[in-house]
């Protein structure tokens, strides 16, 4: 069985993923690199309240991390590993081993006996 | 959420398994069906890929060989970064069944943790400082 812990990170990581807007910001921050509120609250159709409050919720997920910035502004950095563990899941999910196993069945029924 | 750390799948093939086995575990075979290109040196720690058209490469090291019952291999885990060390485990089993063959591959170790996730996991306390340091830099920032 997978550990209880990654679990809760790839759910943490799909809920997060659920909503556009915070969709979008984890967008931003994967494109562009680390940004502050008001730099997304510029390249985003999102407020930067709506945003501030997003941020707080992803930082608290552990998605991404605040870090001191030019100007004592804080800047959002998105984490890599919640993503990983996440990315482990859709792995078994993707994995397709139907399709190779048909292939090789054909393969065989093919072959001259 | 429950999510599988292993996938396992059954089919009946009606080529006994010595067949089975040559098409999983010679480059001729593999590149027959599996990958567009092969090649396998067939020994516990050998090495072996496989690439197709689309340019996507597996590299897999062989980790099981008893003819021609059992081949493992392992392998990169699709979609993570190409350095990170986990793998997952994949192993044929080839029994006679009648004139053909039951071949049952398993592949398991989709829900290891890495390091890293153990730091994602437990680095709580350091990332909640972080966060409300950064709201109130954010605050007196607003304020000025």
């Amino acid at each position: 069985m997978p550990p209880p812990e990654a679990e809760a990170i790839a759910e943490q990581v799909f809920v997060a993923l659920a909503d556009p807007s915070r969709r979008a910001i984890l967008a931003a921050l994967a494109a562009g690199g680390p940004a502050t509120a008001t730099d997304l609250a510029g390249r985003l159709p999102i407020t930067r309240q709506a945003i501030a409050k997003h941020l707080a919720l992803l930082a608290e997920a552990g998605l991404v991390m605040a870090e001191p910035g030019e100007r004592r502004r804080v800047r959002y950095r998105l984490r890599s590993a919640p993503m990983q563990v996440a990315q482990q899941f859709l792995a078994a999910l993707a994995r397709d081993w139907d399709g190779p196993l048909d292939a090789l069945k054909g393969h065989l029924e093919q072959q001259v006996r | 959420m429950a999510f599988p750390d292993r996938i396992e799948r059954t089919v009946e093939i009606a080529h006994p398994p010595a067949e089975v086995w040559a098409a999983l575990t010679t480059a001729e075979g593999l590149s027959a069906w599996f990958g567009q290109e092969a090649s396998i040196d067939l020994r516990p720690g050998g090495s072996a890929w496989m690439k197709w058209d689309s340019g996507h490469t597996a590299d897999m090291r062989v980790e099981r060989v008893e003819e021609p019952t059992v081949f493992g291999f392992t392998w990169h885990i699709y979609g993570l970064p190409e350095d990170d060390p986990r793998r997952t485990y994949v192993e044929f089993t080839l029994e006679p069944a009648g004139a053909g063959t039951r071949l049952t591959v398993v592949e398991s170790g989709f829900a290891q943790l890495s390091e890293d996730a153990h730091r994602a996991a437990y680095d709580g306390n350091t990332r909640g400082w972080a966060s409300e340091l950064g709201e109130l830099a954010d605050y007196l920032d607003a304020a000025a």
